[in-house]
Order: C-alpha cells, then sequence, then structure tokens
C-alpha cells in the first residue's frame, strides 16, 4: 500500500477515534441529562464516520476495487442518532428529569 | 399522473441504490435484483409512506446538503471545546421556536439537522406541530439561536420543498 | 504505521467504551442508562470496524451493519417503553 494513502487512512482513524472518545468524555463528565446528550449525538455519530471513511478508504485501495458499502452505515447512523436522541429527550422531559441551575428557560411538561 | 405499478419512482431508484451498495457490486444481475426488490418493496408498503414534497430545486438542495454537512463538522469541533471546557462557564439554555413548516417530512428533517448541528438538539414538538423545543448547550442569547435555526435551515428548506406555509 | 495507528485508535475507543460503561453503572435515571446504552453500541460498532481494518478482513462489514440495525431499534423500543409504558402503541 503506497505511504500516502496509510497516512491519509491513519488521519481519519485518529481523528474519528478521537471525537468518539471526546463524545463518551462528554457523557460521562457533564452536569445533567440534556447537556449529556449532546456528546453521544453528535461526536460519537462523527467519530464512527471518521472510521468507516477511513474502513472505506483502507478497502478501496486493496487489490479488489471500491469498496462503498461502509458508506451505508455512516448514512444510517446520521439518520437514526437525531431520532433515538429526540427520544430520549422526550422521554426526559417527561420524567421531569432535574436540569442544572444555570438553565435558561424550562423544558416542558 | 403518477402510474399505478410505479408510485414511487425516486424511492426505487434508492432501494437499487442501497441494494447495490449492499452487495458492493455493480453486476448485472444484482441491478436486476435491486431493480426489482426497488420496486417490489414501495408497493408492498405503500400504505406506510408519507407523502414526500416535490423537490423545486435540485441544485440548491445539493448546496445546502453540503453546507449542512460543513455545519456539522463545525458544530463537532465546537462542542468538543465546550465538552472539554470548564463545566461552570457552561450556559444551557431551553428554547422554543416557532415553525412555519406544515409538511411532516420536512419538519422531521428539520429536526434531525438541528439535532445533529451546532449545539442544539431538538427536545420536542407541541402537537399541534407549531412550536419546536431545542435544548442548546451553550447559549447565551436564546433569541439569536432561534433566529439562526429560521435563517440557516428553515428558510432554505422552505424554497427548496414545495410545501405550503401556514 | 498502521500497525502502531490501529492499537492506538482501539484503546481510545476502548477508554470511551469504558467511560460509557461507568455512565451506565451510576445512571441517575433511566434515560441516562439508555443513553450511555446507545453510545456503547455506537462505540463498539466503531470497535469492530477497526478490528475489521486491522484484520484487513471485509466480513466484519455485516456484523457492523447489524449492530446498528438493532442498536437503533433497541433504543428506540426503551424510548418508547419509557415514554408510553408500552412499546407498540
Amino acid at each position: 500500500m503506497p505511504f500516502w494513502i496509510e497516512l491519509l487512512v491513519s488521519v481519519f482513524l485518529v481523528l474519528g477515534s478521537v471525537f468518539a472518545l471526546i463524545g463518551a468524555i462528554g457523557l460521562y463528565r457533564l452536569p445533567d441529562f440534556y447537556t449529556r446528550l449532546h456528546g453521544p449525538t453528535k461526536a460519537t455519530t462523527l467519530g464512527v464516520g471518521g472510521i468507516v471513511i477511513a474502513s472505506m478508504i483502507f478497502f478501496s485501495s486493496r487489490n479488489d476495487g471500491l469498496s462503498l458499502h461502509e458508506l451505508l452505515i455512516t448514512l444510517f447512523l446520521f439518520i437514526t442518532a437525531p431520532v433515538s436522541a429526540h427520544m430520549l429527550a422526550k422521554a426526559a422531559m417527561q420524567q421531569k428529569l432535574p436540569t442544572v441551575e444555570q438553565t435558561h428557560g424550562k423544558p416542558w411538561d | 399522473m403518477k402510474a399505478r405499478w410505479l408510485p414511487h419512482p425516486a424511492l426505487t431508484l434508492l432501494l437499487t441504490l442501497i441494494w447495490l451498495l449492499l452487495n458492493n457490486t455493480l453486476s448485472f444481475a444484482h441491478l436486476v435484483l435491486g431493480l426489482f426488490l426497488g420496486w417490489a418493496i414501495p408497493l408492498l408498503v405503500r400504505g406506510f409512506l408519507i407523502e414526500v414534497p416535490r423537490v423545486r430545486k435540485p441544485l440548491k438542495l445539493c448546496l445546502f446538503m453540503l453546507k449542512v454537512f460543513y455545519d456539522i463538522v463545525v458544530a463537532n469541533v465546537h462542542v468538543a471545546k465546550l465538552v472539554l471546557g470548564p463545566k461552570s462557564r457552561l450556559q444551557p439554555a431551553f428554547i422554543v421556536v416557532p415553525m412555519e413548516i406544515e409538511n411532516e417530512f420536512v419538519l422531521a428533517t428539520l429536526t434531525s439537522i438541528v439535532s445533529l448541528t451546532p449545539g442544539t438538539v431538538s427536545a420536542g414538538l407541541s402537537a399541534d406541530h407549531k412550536l419546536l423545543i431545542l435544548h442548546a448547550l451553550d447559549a447565551p442569547d436564546a433569541d439569536e439561536v432561534a433566529a439562526g435555526v429560521k435563517r440557516n435551515y428553515e428558510a432554505p428548506l422552505l424554497e427548496i420543498f414545495e410545501c405550503s406555509r401556514t | 504505521m498502521l500497525a502502531y495507528v490501529i492499537p492506538f485508535c482501539l484503546a481510545l475507543l476502548g477508554l470511551a467504551a469504558v467511560l460509557s460503561v461507568v455512565r451506565l453503572v451510576k445512571g441517575p435515571d433511566m434515560p441516562d442508562r439508555v443513553l450511555a446504552l446507545d453510545t456503547l453500541y455506537i462505540n463498539a460498532l466503531a470497535l469492530i470496524v477497526l478490528f475489521g481494518i486491522w484484520l484487513a478482513s471485509d466480513l466484519f462489514f455485516e456484523a457492523a451493519l447489524l449492530i446498528a440495525v438493532m442498536g437503533f431499534v433497541g433504543t428506540v423500543a426503551v424510548g418508547k417503553h419509557l415514554l408510553h409504558g408500552d412499546i407498540i402503541d
């Protein structure tokens, strides 16, 4: 495999893993449920996207031609992540989970 | 008018493309099988499909998708900074945004885009589809966030899709 | 180079999975736990794709896709259960 492809794959892999880790850190350390919701929906989704793109480049550069089916995973995650986040936020509002004190505005009942 | 034996030509093409991607091939046999599945599945599930409004400006839709993708990447860098920064400086907020879109499909698209882009997650929609509540991770100025959503995402969607304003 | 990068990324993703497990155990409420599970399955998916690159095997794609589909269905089912008390309405 040429060096520049290896470099490209490595860059995408590291970026993806760092974003996935940041999402998990957000989940771990932010103060209330609604702020925690932001980590997994954005950072983790993009992190997996980066890793999947790296996988796509890696398998395309091997001998058996273009490999695009990994795109389906990214597409699926980008469609489903907002849906599950919306659902969990609705459930949290219904259960009246506490919000951190500096929050402006109020959740609905 | 739409033919009865081919109710959703765009969906047929999309399903064929997904089938080809799934098998990671471009062979003729899979193309035929994919076209058959793309024809049969919409016919079988047509009772459950929601009406997708016609796209008025395809070029603008492509540009809009690129812009949304760019925003997603920027949003992630922004959220990463907030997550790793000090917790006490965060100013989370619940923001209510009035919606002008009536169509269900466009509304779902808008809420998904809002969830994936800068510091906001859509948290609920009122029963009459007129108000959307967002949670923002860091919003010193709530009105600015609401105006940004309306300007950057709602207005282009209204322009691209053929749907009525309320 | 990949021989060094991949174990490093595996470590980062493993740490991410451990952090979501900590949140899963700590709670404190049901939606938090479901969110932690959601993150956990996405991390597992990333780990599997990464493992596929390491072994240079295309076979892991199907596993990753299945995890994505099943994880989403699971999250939505539990979310609906939290909202309405039942899953099919």
